[in-house]
Order: C-alpha cells, then sequence, then structure tokens
C-alpha cells in the first residue's frame, strides 16, 4: 500500500462519501411527512413558558 | 408546574463534591510541598486554596441548609452566575486586549525587563484565552444550561454536576491565566494550557456534556430543538480536539512542562486542525446555537426555515472539520492537503450563508423592531458580521490570497470581525434578553445605554478591522517587495514600525469596544437592582412569575 493509493482513496472515497451524506442530510430535512414536525419546531423558543 | 411539587432538599451529589474537594486539597498540598519547579508550586497552591474554598462552601451549605436544589424549578442559579462571570471575564479580556494593543503601539509600555510577567508574549495568550474560553466559553455555558432546559422542558440534570461545570471551568481560566504570567505554555495558539490544566479541563467538559446529554434524555418535548444540536456539536467536537491536540507527556508528575507527542509537520496539521476547529465550534457552532433560540425568541418570530436550519448544522459541522490546512500553505503539508483544506473552506460559503440568511430573515414581519429594540439591532449587525466574516475568511484561504494575507494584520482584523463583531454581538445580545428573565424584571434597566453600547462598540470594531486591513495588506506587500539587485527591499523591524499609525488606531478601537462592555455592566447592574417584575406588573396578571 503506497502513499498514492491511501491518497487517491481518501479524496476519491471521501467525495463519493460527502456527496451522500449531504443528500441524506438534504431529503431528511425535505421529507414530506416531517414537516408538521418542523413547522412545530420552529416555533419552540416561543411556546415554552416558565414552567417545568 | 409537575403535580406533586418534591421537597427541596440539598442537590445530589454535594456530598461527593465535598470530598473530592478534600481529596483535592491533599493531593495539592502535596505536590505543591513535593515539587521543585516554582511555576508548578504556584498552581498548586491555586487548586489547594480553590479546593479549600469548595470544601468549606459546601460544608457551610450543606450544615446551614441553605444549599437547596428545587426539583420542580429549573436550575437559574448556576445561569445567574455564569452571567456574572462572562461579563466578568468580558471587561478582563478587553482590557489585557488593549493594553497589549498599547503595547505593540508604544513597546515600553508595561515592559520590566527584570520581571517578564507583562511582556507581550504573555499577555497575548492571557488576551486570546481570557476573550475566547473565559468570556466566550461562560456565555456558551450559560445560554446552554438556560436553552437546552427551557427547549426540553427539563431541569438541568445532575444535582450539583452544573455548579461543579461552573466553578470547575473558572479555576481552569485562572490556571491557564496565572500560568502564562508564570511562562508556563505549551507554544500551540489556543492550546497553551500544560498538561494538568488540559487533565483538569477534560474532566469539567466531559461533565458538562454529560450533563447536557443528561437534560436532553429527559427531556418533555419530543423533538431535540436545532439550537441544542449546535450546542451538542460545540461540546463534543471541543473534547475531541482538546484530548488529541494535547496528547503529550509530562517531564515528571511534579514539573509543569510537557511534550506533544506529535512533531513537525504532524504536530501542525494538528495543532491547526484543532486551531481552526476551535474558530468553527467554539466560535460558531456555539454561537449559532444562541441565534437559533433568542433571535426568535426576542423578535417572537418563528424560524424562518427550519429545514434551511438541519441543512445548515449538518453542511456546517461536516465541512468545518477539514478546513484546518489550509493555515499551513507553502509548508511542507502535502500539497494536496493544502488544496483541500481551501477546498472545503471554500465550500463553507454556502452552510454559513445559509445560516446568515436564515437567522436574518427570522425577522420577517418584524423588522421594525430593527428600530425599536436596540437588542434586536446588536443580534442582527452580529449575525451580518458573521456574514461578512465567514465571506471573507473562504477569500483568504486561497492560496494566491493567503501569500499575501498569511501571517500579517489582515488575519488579526479578520479574526475580531468575527470575535468582536459576531461573537461578541450575538452574546451580548442573549445576555441582554437574559438578564431580564433571570432576575424577573420587566425589562432592561436602559435602552438608551444599549444604544450607546451598541455604537460605541461598532465604531470600535469599524476602526479596528479598517486599520488591520490597511496595516496587513501594507506589510504584506511590504515582505515580498524586492530590489533590483533581488535583495528584500524591507527589513523586518521597518515593516513594523510602518504599522505605528494603524496600531495606535486599533488600541482606539479596543478601548471604545471596551468602553461599550463597561456600560452594558453598569447597565446589567442597575436592571438587577431594579424592583421585581411582580411589584411592578398587575400580580394577578402574572401568578406564574409571582409565586416564581
Amino acid at each position: 500500500m503506497t502513499y498514492e493509493t491511501v491518497a487517491r482513496f481518501a479524496q476519491q472515497g471521501g467525495l463519493i462519501y460527502f456527496g451522500l451524506i449531504f443528500l441524506a442530510g438534504v431529503a431528511y430535512a425535505m421529507w414530506p411527512s416531517k414537516k408538521a414536525e418542523f413547522d412545530n419546531a420552529a416555533r419552540m423558543p416561543l411556546d415554552h413558558g416558565e414552567d417545568l | 408546574m409537575s403535580a406533586i411539587p418534591a421537597a427541596a432538599g440539598p442537590p445530589k451529589g454535594a456530598d461527593i463534591l465535598l470530598v473530592f474537594s478534600v481529596l483535592g486539597a491533599f493531593l495539592a498540598i502535596m505536590g505543591a510541598g513535593l515539587t521543585q519547579d516554582p511555576i508548578f508550586r504556584f498552581q498548586a497552591l491555586t487548586v489547594f486554596a480553590a479546593a479549600l474554598v469548595s470544601a468549606f462552601s459546601l460544608i457551610a451549605g450543606l450544615s446551614s441548609g441553605s444549599l437547596t436544589d428545587s426539583p420542580d424549578r429549573y436550575s437559574d442559579g448556576v445561569i445567574k452566575a455564569g452571567v456574572i462571570a462572562t461579563m466578568f471575564w468580558c471587561a478582563a479580556g478587553l482590557l489585557v486586549g488593549v493594553v497589549i494593543a498599547l503595547q505593540l503601539s508604544w513597546p515600553r509600555i508595561f515592559y520590566f525587563p527584570e520581571l517578564g510577567w507583562l511582556n507581550f508574549g504573555r499577555l497575548r495568550p492571557l488576551h486570546t484565552s481570557a476573550v475566547i474560553f473565559a468570556f466566550g466559553g461562560n456565555a456558551l455555558i450559560a445560554t446552554s444550561f438556560w436553552v437546552v432546559q427551557r427547549t426540553c422542558r427539563a431541569k438541568l440534570a445532575g444535582g450539583i454536576a452544573p455548579w461543579f461545570v461552573f466553578w470547575g471551568y473558572q479555576l481552569f481560566i485562572v490556571l491557564a491565566a496565572t500560568g502564562y504570567l508564570l511562562g508556563s505554555t505549551q507554544g500551540k495558539e489556543y492550546a497553551e494550557p500544560e498538561w494538568y490544566v488540559d487533565i483538569w479541563l477534560t474532566i469539567v467538559w466531559v461533565t458538562y456534556l454529560l450533563v447536557f446529554l443528561g437534560t436532553i434524555w429527559k427531556r418533555k418535548e419530543p423533538h431535540i430543538y436545532v439550537a441544542n444540536w449546535f450546542y451538542l456539536a460545540f461540546i463534543v467536537t471541543i473534547a475531541l480536539l482538546h484530548l488529541v491536540n494535547n496528547a503529550g507527556v509530562p517531564v515528571s508528575p511534579l514539573n509543569h512542562k510537557s511534550y506533544g507527542v506529535f512533531s513537525g509537520v504532524q504536530d501542525a496539521l494538528t495543532q491547526w486542525w484543532y486551531g481552526h476547529n476551535a474558530v468553527g465550534f467554539f466560535l460558531t457552532a456555539g454561537f449559532l446555537a444562541m441565534m437559533y433560540y433568542f433571535v426568535p425568541k426576542r423578535v417572537e418570530r418563528p424560524v424562518y426555515s427550519y429545514r434551511l436550519s438541519i441543512v445548515h448544522f449538518w453542511a456546517l459541522i461536516f465541512i468545518y472539520i477539514w478546513a484546518g490546512p489550509h493555515h499551513l500553505h507553502y509548508t511542507a503539508l502535502p500539497q494536496w492537503a493544502q488544496t483541500l483544506g481551501m477546498t472545503f473552506s471554500i465550500m463553507l460559503w454556502m452552510p454559513s450563508w445559509g445560516g446568515m440568511i436564515n437567522g436574518l430573515m427570522t425577522l420577517s414581519g418584524a423588522w421594525d423592531k430593527l428600530r425599536t429594540d436596540p437588542v434586536v439591532r446588536m443580534m442582527v449587525v452580529s449575525i451580518a458580521f458573521y456574514g461578512m466574516s465567514t465571506f471573507e475568511g473562504p477569500v483568504m484561504s486561497i492560496r494566491a490570497v493567503n501569500a499575501l494575507s498569511h501571517y500579517t494584520d489582515w488575519t488579526i482584523g479578520h479574526v475580531h470581525s468575527g470575535a468582536l463583531g459576531w461573537v461578541g454581538f450575538i452574546s451580548f445580545g442573549a445576555v441582554y434578553c437574559m438578564v431580564p428573565w433571570l432576575w424577573k424584571k420587566p425589562g432592561l434597566y436602559s435602552n438608551k445605554l444599549v444604544e450607546w453600547h451598541f455604537w460605541i462598540a461598532t465604531t470600535g470594531i469599524l476602526l479596528y478591522i479598517a486599520a488591520m486591513w490597511v496595516s496587513g495588506i501594507m506589510e504584506g506587500l511590504m515582505w515580498r517587495e524586492y530590489t533590483p539587485q533581488g535583495f528584500l527591499a524591507w527589513s523586518f523591524i521597518e515593516t513594523v514600525s510602518a504599522k505605528h499609525v494603524e496600531n495606535i488606531i486599533r488600541a482606539v478601537g479596543g478601548l471604545m469596544y471596551l468602553s461599550g462592555a463597561l456600560i452594558m455592566i453598569v447597565n446589567l447592574w442597575r436592571t438587577v437592582r431594579m424592583p421585581n417584575a411582580s411589584d411592578s406588573v398587575a400580580a394577578a396578571a402574572a401568578p406564574a412569575l409571582a409565586t416564581a
């Protein structure tokens, strides 16, 4: 295993890995059934009172 | 309010903390007595004093019954202490900054050839650590304790543990600061404290992580709010960075000096992986958590796009961690790794500006507050500075630009537009919000004083960064200028003398920023001294506040 092999694996594998997890993150954020949960979450700082 | 209010008693773990305080005092006095190293002895005696104070306070609190904890109320005492510490270290750290700016302008100020304590080389890490870790760190810990309790609707976990985190962190600051003045340093930027201080910070930080996770664990809200994700990323990543970059071997268990396990280019890469992520996770992720809570709360509008905040979070943390090598252009680091660091830095534009837009657009429908509420204006300007410095940073990471900017004042100006503009102002905004809430006051003592703070500090920042752009580009150009014979045109000291006026302007800018912070402290002090909200607001209209 040479330095070049490791470097190429890190560079190309990294590109694919980051591309995929980015798409996974966007898919999670845009998932239609999550919309209600996220709309509620956007109001979380406003909705709480001082009661535990 | 919970159905059955549980009885108030001493916080859980107070007795265990007492045992550890006594043990700690014993170990520290042994270390102070056995060591041959005067620096180590001084630090051991500091620990001894802290452990004794801790033990006596716990004994007094437990025996008199004044150390109590009501399970049906949010833990706000530790947040009040955190706010006080934030403002104290803010003033101290900014003051040291003004002193070293004056030393750069007039090198003989506070310079005593026989005593090294106030040398620029020792005061400089004192300034950076005091503003980043003491001011910024206390602001982060205090706001994270506020935000995680409110958005999880759960009291802080761990009984006495949050108080241990608070006081343990103050001890870390005191050990680090006095260590620098004594001449103890690892020589790694933002990681100067020596091995025993690093071990202590690890203990405190892991406790902080457990308190935060424990509170999330017992939350009553099913969804974990995005601010908590940012705080959690900050806490976890700082733990990881701290452990890896400080790996080292002490000369002896009774000596302050240690040597790192990495050497050469590996050491440089590890250091700047740490250094840049101290910016990305300490100075960015944690303060973005503040933005995502305090901006919506203050303007009473929901987060502009919660979906964007999720993409913002994941993109930011996965990209930031790779950006460090841009500090090592034109070094022995392999060029592809330098290019990788630069590429990731440029990609950071996207999440950074996504986050900035999300923060600013949260004001949709409440833009009038920019005119009427100076605290909102402060937070909005902080987000604008976030956008500006996260635009400037990627530009400076480009190899050709870095060839001019690196090692010059331009970098210092860049750091200060982020630190004074973004980190400082969002923290001031959060503290201005929290003080009336914590001390149950109807509002701040004076909005006029907030206006004064805002304008003096903003002008100070602009003077500072403009002076640093000018001096930075000037010295960068001077360093690379050749004579027709092929010699460097300027000696180093000539490039230092050339910056004299800019250094004075920088000191004036810093002094203005410090003045603003002092105005804020007066305003907060007067706010705390005001009559309670329940006295001035009709008590019947606010029964929850009246009984609290």
